[in-house]
């Protein structure tokens, strides 16, 4: 039998143990971005007709902890067990990179899937969504948590030490979540700043996220999807030709 | 019969460091084998190319046949490793941690497996403790039994009693000579000259990357060691005989160095016809740290590094 269910679970339960910090803390985060911008911008920021601000906002917030998470999942995971040392343990049975990344892979969508689940359950009695597209929903939903997922594993094969993490946390996915249309309608930026946000894949990922609860969208759900879809082979590529390489796991 | 690790021509480099170069040598099947070798000699990086931990930049490694590169899953599940780095996952208990160890390996239902081996290694009673809360010994016989779930035939130790108090040592050396009758093979790198003496059928020593001397044992004792002799006696000088060589002398004080015991005959009649008497007699037998301090020196006396060593 192979290696990979024991390490998929051995990821799930990485984070189930400490939930608290792990799953409760991102949704009070997403709670209170969501009372305090709501609060403050209701009404004076136009999206889509008929739509209030706080419903448009909640859906960029769920795919934003959905991201975060995704990524703080596979990334964290690995730059522990390489500084801690117990990565040996995982290099030693004959799991091979497939399964390594698979792994990886699917227990940081999970962590996303169930956060960003649970932000939408939290607020669900509070800010009632239309559900126009649910299969649209669920599909950036997963693709957006998988490329955060490999994207995560890539940067924790390539940080050394947690604070360089940060940086890349702090410095690129950060920026990218913030400026990808989570709290406005990229229709409503200046030309210049429009054109610029649409070279951000995170703006694919949220406008398509949207799409599925408003059936409407900043650019078509076809084009994002074609964005997104690409961007994940083209990470999940680079996670397994690091992988294979061996890429700071195996000297 | 196909060796339980057949090393050939195996290179690594590391920048400017030549961490081996054309390491070539056979481990039977059964054998316990001793791995020596001053600090960064290669021991772990050899260890980490049979592991499959380190790829090396030239030459093949296979484990009871196996190739780690090109056949990597059947030589793991062949190699349990006991990695000289005192790791562990503190999210986890004792159990948990042999658990998922097994199912890395592809291992469902090994629970009954499991407990044996914490029986054999004194960890039941902390079979449900987290990992955090072991002391070193402890966690080090976790790392032990990490390497074991999978009953490989071949178990590699780096190093495996650094750090670890003399009662634990005896309890771990009596666990791994009884898998060894087992019929496993036991690949052993260490640090305690006296340890490999004792456990190691043969031995290869490894210098700057390259195999110096692999030998049985016991011919390394003969070849390279001779005897030691403390002696006081009623004069200033000892008279010379062949096979016989002054260490050091302080006054009527003398350490010598014996060739054999043929050697030590000779200083005797040597020393009874010139009448002289013998007031302090201590004779050491040979031991492998001399051997080993001798093949690193390149065959020099190695009295002087005796201590450094220690």
């Amino acid at each position: 039998m192979s290696g990979f269910p024991t390490l998929l679970y051995k990821e799930l339960v990485r984070f189930w143990k400490v939930a608290f910090q792990t799953v409760a803390a991102p949704v009070l985060t997403a709670l209170l971005y969501l009372v305090v911008f709501a609060h403050a911008l209701e009404g004076r920021v136009s999206v889509y007709d008929g739509v209030s601000y706080t419903a448009f906002l909640l859906p960029g917030l769920v795919m934003m902890s959905v991201l975060q998470n995704a990524f703080a999942n596979s990334s964290s995971s690995l730059i522990q067990s390489k500084i801690t040392g117990n990565v040996v343990f995982l290099l030693l049975p004959p799991i091979s990179y497939l399964e390594f990344f698979a792994a990886y892979l699917a227990a940081a969508m999970v962590r996303g899937l169930v956060v960003g689940g649970a932000v939408l359950a939290v607020t669900a009695p509070l800010v009632p969504l239309p559900l126009a597209q649910p299969a649209w929903v669920l599909g950036f939903a997963l693709l957006g948590s998988a490329i955060l997922g490999a994207l995560g594993v890539i940067a924790g094969l390539w940080a050394d030490k947690f604070d360089q993490l940060a940086a890349f946390q702090n410095f690129v996915i950060m920026p990218l979540t913030f400026l990808s249309g989570v709290f406005y309608s990229i229709h409503s930026l200046p030309a210049f700043w429009q054109a610029l946000s649409h070279f951000n894949p995170f703006f694919y990922m949220i406008d398509g996220f949207r799409y599925g609860f408003f059936g409407r969208s900043d650019v078509s759900p076809m084009a994002s999807l074609a964005v997104v879809a690409t961007c994940f082979a083209a990470l999940a590529l680079a996670a397994l030709a690091l992988l294979r390489s061996g890429y700071k796991l195996r000297g | 019969m196909t060796a339980a690790v057949e090393i050939r021509q195996v290179a690594k480099r590391y920048g400017a460091l030549q961490a081996l170069a054309d390491v070539s040598f056979e481990i039977a099947e059964g054998e316990f084998f001793g791995l020596l070798g001053p600090n960064g000699a290669g021991k772990t990086t050899l260890i980490s190319v049979i592991a499959g931990l380190v790829r090396a930049d030239a030459g093949t490694v296979r484990v009871l046949g196996a190739d780690v590169v090109a056949d990597y899953r059947r030589a793991r599940r062949l190699l349990g490793v006991v990695p000289q780095e005192l790791v562990f996952d503190p999210f986890f208990s004792v159990r948990e941690t042999l658990r998922f160890q097994s199912g890395y390996f592809g291992l469902r239902g090994n629970d009954a497996w499991i407990d044996e081996i914490m029986h054999y290694l004194d960890l039941t009673a902390k079979a449900d403790t987290n990992m955090r809360a072991l002391s070193g010994g402890m966690k080090r016989r976790v790392l032990v039994a990490q390497a074991l779930v999978h009953r490989p035939r071949v178990i590699v130790l780096d190093e495996p009693t650094a750090g670890v108090d003399v009662e634990l040592r005896q309890g771990l050396w009596q666990f791994v000579r009884r898998l060894n009758r087992d019929g496993h093979t036991i690949v052993l790198t260490t640090h305690y000259l006296e340890e490999a003496e004792q456990l190691c059928a043969r031995i290869a020593m490894l210098k700057a990357g390259r195999v110096v001397t692999l030998d049985s044992t016991r011919n390394l004792l003969d070849t390279f060691s001779g005897l030691q002799l403390k002696l006081s006696v009623d004069r200033f000088a000892l008279p010379v005989v062949d096979g016989v060589s002054v260490l050091a002398s302080q006054g009527e004080r003398f350490t010598v160095r014996l060739r054999d015991y043929v050697a030590l005959e000779a200083l005797l009649h040597s020393l009874r016809e010139a009448g002289a008497e013998i007031r302090e007699f201590e004779l050491a037998p040979p031991d492998l740290e001399e051997v080993f301090l001798r093949v690193m020196r390149g065959g020099e006396a190695a009295e002087a590094e005796r201590g450094a060593l220690a």
